[in-house]
């Protein structure tokens, strides 16, 4: 897809590799013959992960394990990324938490928890990978926020505010990087079903499946966009959300 | 969420069957990989867990009101696959689509490995297409989604893990297909492929006046047609009973065709309070779908698989036309010297009635025996029909129905049912006593506290 190899292969580094958005994005990498590298926490998921892509036609998947939570880890597991796969085309950070608003608002310990891993971590870790990419002068970073760090409201601004810290990082370091001719992709989806939202209902209209999501990661990924809100329409729902004057806004309830 | 371990499961109350008639609270865990998915089958405390799938049958097999289901939707990969045997490894909750899409891609000259068996939808998972020992419109030739299983991994409600074959643990083996997930969750399974010459399908179409000439034209096709099926139209009533178009297809060598989409290209976003379904609309349907061939009766042509296989997978959520309200699907096979006489007797208690079907699918079955104890196939003719809940009417009939079926010695499938009586099914099901020893104590479901295979579960305990 981006800048692949001699042969054609993408090298694609996927960082938490088994979530909904990550697994359905590796498949499809997959399916075009990419070289993959998983990095996940959960080594029973990460090898059926892997044996899976190998069927789909992935022509290689190394299989890493280790906790993108333990933040004195990531530039080791940076580092093992890029020699399993030397010359990564694609890196995407994809892990995060969605915890429940109430509790987080209750428990302070839980809250600097979700910041680290929804902020801290990926912060740390594309720095690790802006100097391999840096480095190497081509490639894509690609980091999955979301809509909910767009405008901060009440019903999720704690993880919206990791969120939206992530989205300010990808757009400095995609100034840091443009003179490298390295892109970096804001990913910014909507309600997608998945593990990490199976505590809500996951009906209606504004629901995606991961594939779907994983449909317009592939086209933004191929086309080096900025920022890519995922289903589309979701957009255009920003853009309402982030224009309401403050005295529309706090009369509403979303 | 409540639970540890690694093992979360919620109260959900929108878990429900395609027919959509029955609700109810589940305890809901959807474990991410085999090892957590062993381990909330066993972690119940004396609360029955039951395996659910993509939620295609019809009624309540892969319900447990009160008690807990195991979303197995997470078990979507493969293990292995091994293009020279056309033996495929995967995990139970891999569907009919991802094969398709991922291992059935044609070669150069069009041939490749296909689907031995297909049910109606390409959306079921591996692990329901065994627990209910699914046909096709091949069974005639290939028998049931059962006569192609080598093997699986089954967990039991003790943590245990047996692996299953005809050589291992044949008479687990035999129980777990079409046992209705009730003898342990299906974890895994090694399923063989089909080598087929070329993927796209040669398809005639012919249209029937009567139940004498569906008969005839059966029997005349099951020697060189491997699919065979046909649409009755159900509300016609005296000469016209039995008129409808029987398709028959076969492979056309080759010529390859792509595989169809893994998600539905338009899905019905939500169920009307009232179903558009009525009468009146269900009676211009038939007459125009049956008049759809013109004059002369017949087409024929060379096609995609999709249409004659998955003809109502175009429309996602198709279910949702019937209204909330739901509705119940009736499939019964009766033996073949019964068969002609007693569909006649289906069809003109159905016309009489008035509730009409859109979908009613008649068949023949072949005589290649699954070895599933509770498989539903055997030698002679099944008609599948659906019908809006209307309420009490609409049960009489399907009672009425019933009665008809067992009188012809035949049976009801459970795959598609939500009223079939405890007798019909212990009648209809002569190896239920072979298949009782290998219940798993941690699992039950609707269907089987309805039709009294837990009690007899706890009888025998």
């Amino acid at each position: 897809m981006t800048t692949p190899d001699a042969a054609g292969t993408p090298r694609v580094a996927i960082f938490g590799a088994t979530s909904g958005i990550a697994a359905a994005v590796a498949r499809r990498y997959a399916a075009t013959g990419a070289a993959l590298v998983l990095v996940g926490r959960d080594g029973e998921a990460i090898a059926a992960s892997a044996r899976d892509l190998r069927v789909r036609g992935a022509a290689s998947v190394a299989e890493i394990v280790g906790d993108v939570a333990a933040l004195d880890t990531l530039g080791e597991l940076a580092e093992r990324a890029w020699n399993a796969l030397p010359g990564v085309d694609v890196a995407l950070i994809a892990y995060g938490s969605l915890p429940d608003q109430a509790g987080l608002e209750a428990d302070p310990g839980w809250v600097a928890a979700m910041l680290s891993l929804n902020f801290v971590s990926p912060t740390i870790l594309a720095l690790h990978l802006a100097r391999h990419f840096e480095a190497q002068r081509a490639g894509v970073l690609a980091v999955i926020t979301s809509v909910a760090g767009d405008r901060g409201r009440k019903s999720n601004y704690l993880y919206g505010a990791a969120k939206g810290g992530l989205q300010r990082l990808l757009e400095g370091l995609r100034h840091r990087l443009f003179a490298a001719g390295v892109q970096v992709v804001d990913i910014r989806p909507g309600f997608v079903a998945t593990r990490m939202t199976e505590h809500l209902p996951q009906q209606g209209l504004l629901w995606a499946t991961p594939d779907r999501v994983a449909a317009d990661i592939m086209q933004a990924l191929s086309r080096r966009r900025a920022v890519v809100y995922t289903p589309r329409f979701w957009r255009l729902i920003l853009l309402i959300v982030r224009a309401l004057p403050r005295a529309v806004f706090h009369r509403t309830s979303f | 969420m409540t639970g540890g371990a690694g093992i979360s499961a919620s109260r959900r109350t929108d878990y429900r069957s395609w027919g959509g008639t029955i609700r109810g609270e589940h305890l809901v865990y959807r474990p991410p990989t085999m090892t957590a998915a062993r381990t909330a089958l066993a972690a119940g405390g004396g609360l029955p867990a039951l395996a659910y799938g993509n939620g295609r049958s019809y009624g309540d097999v892969a319900l447990n009101p009160g008690g807990r289901l195991i979303d197995c939707r997470g078990l979507d990969r493969f293990i292995a696959f091994d293009r020279a045997t056309g033996v495929v490894i995967c995990e139970a909750g891999v569907r009919l689509a991802d094969i398709l899409s991922v291992l059935c891609r044609p070669d150069a000259d069009g041939s490749g490995w296909f689907l031995p068996v297909s049910p109606g939808t390409r959306f079921a998972t591996i692990g329901g297409m065994i627990a209910n020992d699914v046909h096709g419109k091949n069974h005639h030739r290939e028998g049931c989604f059962g006569n192609h299983v080598l093997g699986f991994e089954l967990a039991r409600s003790d943590g245990s893990v047996v692996s299953c074959s005809l050589q291992a643990h044949p008479e687990l083996f035999a129980a777990t297909i079409g046992g209705l997930g009730l003898t342990g969750l299906v974890l895994s399974a090694r399923l063989q492929l089909r080598r087929i010459a070329g993927s796209a399908v040669e398809i005639e179409d012919i249209r029937l006046q009567s139940l004498d000439e569906f008969f005839a034209v059966a029997a005349e096709s099951e020697a060189e047609w491997e699919y065979t099926a046909a649409w009755i139209d159900c509300l016609a009533a005296g000469s016209a009973r039995g008129r409808g178009i029987f398709t028959r297809a076969r492979h056309q060598p080759g010529v390859g065709v792509p595989a169809p989409a893994l998600d539905p290209a338009i899905t019905i976003p939500f169920a009307a309070p009232l179903s558009p379904l009525n009468r009146l609309s269900l009676r211009a349907f038939n007459a125009a779908y049956f008049h759809r061939l013109g004059p002369r009766g017949r087409r024929h042509w060379v096609g995609s698989y999709e249409p004659v296989l998955y003809p109502l997978d175009k429309l996602g959520a198709w279910n949702r036309l019937y209204g909330r309200r739901g509705f119940f699907q009736f499939q019964c096979v009766v033996p073949e010297a019964a068969a002609s006489a007693a569909m006649a007797g289906l069809l003109a208690r159905i016309a009489a009635s008035g509730e009409g079907s859109m979908l009613a699918v008649l068949k023949t079955f072949g005589d290649r025996p699954s070895p599933g104890l509770l498989s539903f196939p055997m030698k002679g003719a099944t008609l599948a029909l659906d019908f809006p809940d209307r309420g009490e009417g609409t049960r009489q009939l399907l009672a009425r129905l019933e009665e008809i079926v067992v009188a012809a010695g035949g049976r009801l499938y459970p795959a598609k049912d939500s009223l079939m009586s405890a007798d019909a099914f212990h009648r209809g099901y002569p190896r239920i006593g072979e298949f009782l020893p290998h219940l798993d104590p941690g699992v039950s479901s609707a269907f089987a506290r309805r039709v009294g295979l837990d009690r007899a579960l706890r009888q025998a305990a």
